[in-house]
């Protein structure tokens, strides 16, 4: 059985029983699309939780998670439906050899071939016609082109389909929609307009502490707190790839594994793969980060953590 | 929870506006639908004076999304709306801007009519000796919440710094100005200050964030005050451009051009490609589809197609940064920059007297200064003279990518087109535009000042689509001019 959310609170405390620590915003947000039906368009740097939020909030409300994984050239026949033309054509030759006599009229067999029983569903229509109602998360869709948002906002607004051989499908159920983006190109308007918007940032330092020491609960609370601190410092740095919310827990993993004490230079500078994973942006992370690290300031990550973009 | 918003409901609380006791010489643009519905109303239109584009499908959205929440707890009410008002961060730095101004008027106006004052207790208590004394504490207070960055704590001493040095009475009539003199008396400043006693806050200097949210603070009450006094609204102002900017970019253009580059990508890859839609998989791979048909008996059920591969444009960008574009330059290198993150295959050359390329120094580099410094030290493409020679960098650029360039190539230039006298050479330009696909002028010159003096762009722009381009709004004319149907020769 599903869970209906009572109230903003309600969602807040069930993301976190999954193990999803949300924001005020972001609670909010998924309390507002299970409620009203609307889709939520994710935005945000890569890495603070978008799709997870999406699994939480599958495991949250017990729905099953359906997941369109969008790229480059996707189109409908790949997120949609397809006709089973194989099985189509099988079943063509199949009656014309059982008959074995006079053909049968063409419109009967056309009846016969678009069918269902011929469809194959994908995960856009999977979602739809799911008689339980499911968590359907369409990732990364700026990957796609402008066409491909253009058909999905038929879905998006009245949750139907229309297959022109078959009339529309309607949804039997209605799915929470989470669209994730990582706001490499500019949507289309028609699409940001059926959708609530809820804009990811990486987290606070105390949230983050509590996002790591979730995860990592035999992890020093001092220790923690030092490593959110250096985190937030090396994405203040403007590099290609800033460290993302699982690195930081990475980070901690291998922390806790090598029993490390404290985060100085050394330990610094044998760990940063963990978080940076560029080669120019070792080198900007090395020269600022170790510096400060090794001359034993750095531990307010107000002040100083403010270098010039 | 879910509590049902009528028009005019007795219960909407202190942002509300309420109907009756209207005062002659307050003018409202809310006054027309009134209760919580028209703030929210009004709410909307104000974003839309600001460029946020809100249909009305958003605002009744706005009203669902209220329904759901407790509209009387500040953080959700402001979420819900910005959820299903704000549809980028930059619509919701907007919206939290006019969010502040908007609902802090509406507030202010429902206090002028229900004649509601604030206790002003504090600022008559303090006379003589006593009130010397008060004052350094105020101040070292003050530094101390400010260096420490609480929002509460900022927001009542704020009230106490107007009453001790703000003078009631003798403001300056402009609140910029009393919130500057207040913040002087106080000695806030980010730069340390050695002659201050160590323990004092103000000696190493306070984070410059936090001093401008004290300042937003001490205007807002101040504002606050002035309304009260003369119990009428100021008229409201648009937000300036310089409020919108990013809080941190070096250049206010900057996030425009990079929007504006991104529908440019788009643009780019999509052209060229029109018959993807309907013509998709037309193309039928006969051999392939043979050869699997031996399977199943010569019947071909498994159809093979040729594959679709997504066109990557290749992009030629040649910027000149000589003195006579100086202005120009900043932009067409932060266009340059944009136009880096959106493209994988893009090659940048600068040139004055040659061309030199510069792909290396984008790839290294991702902050838009340090791009800028470097180009400026290392490029060397400033020969003898300085002044731009298109011949000669027509001939080095067809030599540098003559075997690159092939159809599928877009050359964009970025220069006003003065040979400064020497030769155009126009002829070696209309061999490269005619080996790559597309070519594309931006000039930064208005069009009225094309081809006087020695500007020769007629000679180029015939080989070429010259566009006038300035302003990230010119950008974004030549990026819709790319998509006319005209444009879309190949």
């Amino acid at each position: 059985m599903t869970v209906t959310p009572a109230s903003v609170d309600d969602v807040s405390a069930g993301l976190r029983s999954v193990g999803y620590l949300p924001g005020d915003a972001t609670a909010l947000v998924s309390y507002l699309a299970a409620r009203l039906g609307k889709p939520i368009l994710v935005e945000g740097p890569a890495g603070v939780g978008k799709t997870e939020l999406a699994k939480a909030l599958a495991t949250y409300l017990e729905r099953d998670l359906v997941r369109l994984q969008c790229y480059e050239g996707l189109d409908e026949a790949k997120a949609l439906y397809e006709w089973n033309y194989r099985k189509q054509l099988l079943r063509i030759q199949a009656e014309a050899k059982e008959k074995d006599g006079p053909a049968q009229p063409w419109s009967d067999v056309q009846e016969d071939i678009f069918g269902e029983e011929f469809l194959l569903e994908r995960p856009l229509m999977t979602a739809i016609a799911s008689p339980e109602p499911v968590v359907l998360l369409i990732d990364e869709i700026d990957k796609t082109d402008q066409e491909f948002e253009a058909m999905l906002l038929e879905i998006l607004s009245d949750f139907q389909i229309s297959i022109p051989e078959l009339g529309t499908v309607s949804a039997k159920s209605h799915p929470v929609v989470l669209l994730t983006s990582n706001n490499s190109r500019e949507l289309t308007e028609a699409l940001k307009r059926r959708c609530l918007y809820l804009w990811l940032d990486y987290p606070s330092l105390e949230h983050e502490l509590e996002i790591v020491r979730l995860h990592t609960p035999d992890l020093d609370e001092a220790l923690g707190r030092r490593l959110v601190e250096v985190v937030a410092m090396v994405r203040d740095l403007d590099l290609k790839k800033p460290p993302s919310i699982a690195e930081s827990i990475d980070w901690a993993r291998a922390l806790l594994l090598l029993g490390a004490q404290d985060i100085d230079a050394d330990t610094f500078k044998e760990t940063m793969s963990v978080i940076v994973k560029h080669r120019t942006d070792l080198d900007i992370v090395t020269e600022r980060i170790g510096v400060k690290l090794g001359s034993g300031v750095g531990g307010t990550a107000r002040g100083d953590a403010a270098p010039a973009r | 929870m879910a509590t049902p918003l009528r028009p005019g409901n007795p219960g909407a609380g202190g942002a509300a506006s309420r109907p009756g006791a209207r005062r002659p010489g307050v003018s409202t643009p809310w006054e027309a639908p009134t209760g919580m519905a028209g703030s929210v109303l009004g709410f909307g239109d104000e974003l839309r004076s600001e460029g946020v584009a809100i249909g009305t499908s958003e605002l009744l959205d706005a009203f669902d999304a209220l329904q759901e929440v407790a509209w009387t707890a500040p953080d959700d009410f402001r979420e819900a709306l910005a959820a299903t008002l704000a549809k980028s961060p930059d619509d919701r730095r907007t919206f939290d801007l006019v969010f502040d101004r908007y609902f802090f008027r509406a507030a202010e106006l429902a206090a002028v009519r229900e004649g509601v004052r604030e206790d002003g207790g504090l600022d008559l208590d303090m006379d003589g000796a006593n009130a010397e004394m008060d004052l350094d504490e105020l101040r070292k207070q003050i530094a101390q919440a400010v260096a420490d960055g609480e929002e509460g704590k900022m927001r009542d001493l704020a009230r106490l710094a107007i009453a001790a040095f703000g003078r009631p009475g003798e403001g300056s009539g402009v609140l910029g100005v009393d919130v500057q003199r207040i913040r002087r008396a106080l000695q806030l400043k980010a730069e340390p200050n050695p002659e201050m006693p160590p323990e004092d806050p103000r000696s190493e200097g306070l984070p410059r964030e936090d001093i401008r949210r004290f300042e937003q603070m001490l205007r807002r009450e101040l504002e606050r005050r002035q309304i009260e006094r003369t119990e009428t609204l100021p008229p409201s102002r648009p937000l300036n451009e310089l409020e919108r900017a990013l809080p941190s970019g070096p250049l206010q253009d900057l996030a425009a051009v990079h929007r504006v580059v991104a529908q440019l990508r788009r643009r780019l890859k999509t052209q060229g490609n029109e018959s993807r839609g309907h013509k998709r998989h037309a193309h039928v791979d006969f051999r392939a589809t043979m050869r699997a048909s031996l399977q199943t008996g010569g019947v071909p059920i498994d159809i093979k197609y040729r594959p679709v591969r997504p066109r990557r444009p290749e992009i030629y960008v040649l910027c000149d940064v000589s003195t006579s574009v100086t202005s120009a330059s900043v932009f067409f290198l932060s266009v340059m920059h944009a136009l880096h993150d959106s493209f994988r295959k893009m090659r940048s050359f600068v040139f004055i007297e040659r061309i030199s390329e510069v792909t290396d120094i984008f790839h290294k580099e991702r902050d838009f200064k340090a791009v800028n410094e470097a180009i400026a030290k290392d490029a060397g493409v400033a020969d003898i003279s300085g002044y731009t020679d298109y011949g000669r960098v027509w001939r080095e650029f067809r030599e540098l990518v003559e075997d690159d360039l092939h159809p599928r190539a877009t050359v964009i230039v970025l220069g006003d087109a003065r040979t400064n006298g020497r030769d155009p050479a126009a002829d070696t330009f209309a061999q490269i535009a005619a080996r790559a696909g597309r070519t594309y002028w931006l000039n930064p010159e208005p069009h009225l000042y094309w081809n006087y003096g020695d500007s020769v762009i007629s000679a180029y722009a015939e080989h070429c689509e010259a566009y006038e381009c300035w302003t990230a709004e010119h950008l974004e004319n030549f990026v819709k001019a790319l998509t006319a149907p005209d444009a879309a020769r190949r």
